[in-house]
């Protein structure tokens, strides 16, 4: 295999990486049946689709090799009766244990370019393979790191925290309101980290579901302070898609990017980024409990 | 020898009631299961449960489901009491002594709940809610509050349900 096959087998798997996340003008979304559910029989079944209207599926279905359920232990559950359709993916999650689980698909990718023998070459792939693939002391070397995560949460009995650990990559939520304590009327806080550190300044955008019946969008935006925290009330019961994405870098100055910090440090061993910029997504569909 | 150890029980909470000025009163509830004349009827679960002044739960008299049905399915809708499951019930375990029982047949439903026993046993003097919550499987779901006062005897107050539930009667005696 040649260096040039290699990184186009290397871009090929980062592009299906990122596919899951990567429609900019469609909606990604993994909706669970019930997010709160009693006694030791419970099931979910989750819908997956990217889709323009909320939450049905019209576009395409989400790919789901990269979904997986945490367990309110924190182990990574087997999802079942997985299937894949052309508008929508289906999975169940058996909820074996009692507590707080989180279903989530999370990739975290690197684009770059640099210089090589008057030719430039391109790189799409995760962050280890970046390091091999990108030589050390790239010239003229650009990069974006991309992050992408997309979330549902469920609880069965009693609500637990275990699964909002935060991973310290990427835009993360992270509970003041538990997410499956959020109830329609009732002013909920969440907060929201980028790469473990509080994301200041942030524009956090919830859509309400059943869009097909409504006339307008009924948008709900709302700003993270400087301790990352934003309070919100949802106006109606119902399941509400919420989104937020902090992009930063070279075009923007360091430390203005929105407040939300300086960019994130460079994968190794490829030290000197200039023109380093990122790209982070947050997703998550939660419910608004009737009162 | 069972008889000496339930006397012995009565005889401690007596005294623990002449500690506190709360008199070991009894709370005579009466829940009407309205007849509905639908295609599907499904006794609704219930769960009935004292709330504080500040909307918090104070504690679970009784639940309404069925304990008994293969592999404890019946818990699965205890969820569906939604405001009591957020505020009480999930806390608990199932089946729980002397709250559990199996869903009742339309009609009036005279209950006497006990000063000495369960959530009572330590509720302080003062205003509360009592607080019927009722959920049907392919029927509706409704709350009813009457407000109480614990401590002292009262006269009985009620509230009407609009279609789960029809008539609650509260009354401290």
């Amino acid at each position: 295999m040649s260096l040039k096959t290699r990184l186009l087998a290397v871009a090929a798997a980062g592009l299906a990486l990122a596919l899951p996340l990567s429609a900019s003008a469609h909606r990604a979304w993994m909706v669970p049946s019930f997010t709160v559910l009693s006694g030791d029989g419970s099931w979910v079944t989750v819908d997956a689709a990217i889709s323009n209207t909320l939450f049905f599926p019209d576009h395409r279905a989400m790919r789901i090799d990269g979904v997986v359920a945490i367990a309110p232990d924190g182990t990574i559950q087997k999802l079942q009766n997985a299937s894949t359709g052309q508008y929508r993916s289906v999975f169940d999650v058996q909820l074996n244990q009692a507590g707080t689980w989180k279903i989530v698909t999370a990739s975290n990718t690197v684009t770059a370019s640099w210089t090589e023998a008057g030719e430039i070459k391109r790189f799409r792939g995760t962050a280890d393979d970046f390091a091999k693939a990108v030589p050390a002391g790239a010239t003229d070397l650009k990069t974006i790191r991309g992050s992408n995560r997309n979330e549902t949460f469920v609880s069965r009995d009693k609500p637990s925290t275990e699964v909002f650990k935060p991973t310290g990559k990427g835009l993360e939520l992270v509970p003041v309101t538990h997410p499956t304590d959020i109830v329609a009327s009732e002013p909920a806080t969440v907060k929201f980290l980028l790469d473990g550190k509080p994301a200041a300044g942030l524009e956090i955008t919830l859509v309400p579901g059943g869009s097909r019946w409504r006339a307008t969008p009924g948008d709900i935006k709302v700003k993270t302070g400087p301790d990352g925290a934003v309070t919100f009330t949802l106006p109606d019961a119902g399941m509400y898609w919420l989104n937020a994405t902090a992009r930063g870098g070279e075009s923007v100055p360091r430390g203005q990017a929105g407040g939300m910090g300086a960019a994130p440090a460079a994968p190794a061993p490829a030290t000197a980024l200039a023109g380093d910029g990122f790209s982070a997504s947050y997703t998550a569909v939660i419910e608004a409990q009737r009162p | 020898m069972k008889p000496s150890v339930s006397l012995l029980t009565f005889a401690g909470a007596a005294v623990g009631a002449a500690a506190t000025p709360a008199l070991a009163a009894d709370l005579n509830v009466t829940v009407e299961i309205p007849r509905l004349s639908v295609a599907e009827y499904h006794r609704p679960y219930v769960s009935i449960w004292i709330e504080n002044p500040d909307a918090t739960a104070a504690g679970t008299l009784a639940v309404w489901y069925d304990p008994d049905t293969k592999e404890d399915h019946g818990t699965k809708w205890l969820k569906d009491m939604r405001q009591w499951w957020r505020k009480a019930g999930r806390e608990m375990t199932f089946p729980a002594d002397g709250v559990s029982g199996a869903t009742r047949a339309p009609g009036p439903q005279k209950l006497v709940f006990s000063g000495t026993r369960g959530a009572l046993k330590t509720l302080k003097p003062g205003s509360y809610n009592l607080v019927v919550e009722a959920a049907r499987e392919v029927g509706g779901h409704e709350a009813v509050r009457v407000p109480f006062v614990w401590g002292k005897p009262g006269k009985p107050a009620s509230a009407k349900g609009a279609a789960e539930l029809g008539a609650v009667t509260v009354s401290v005696k």
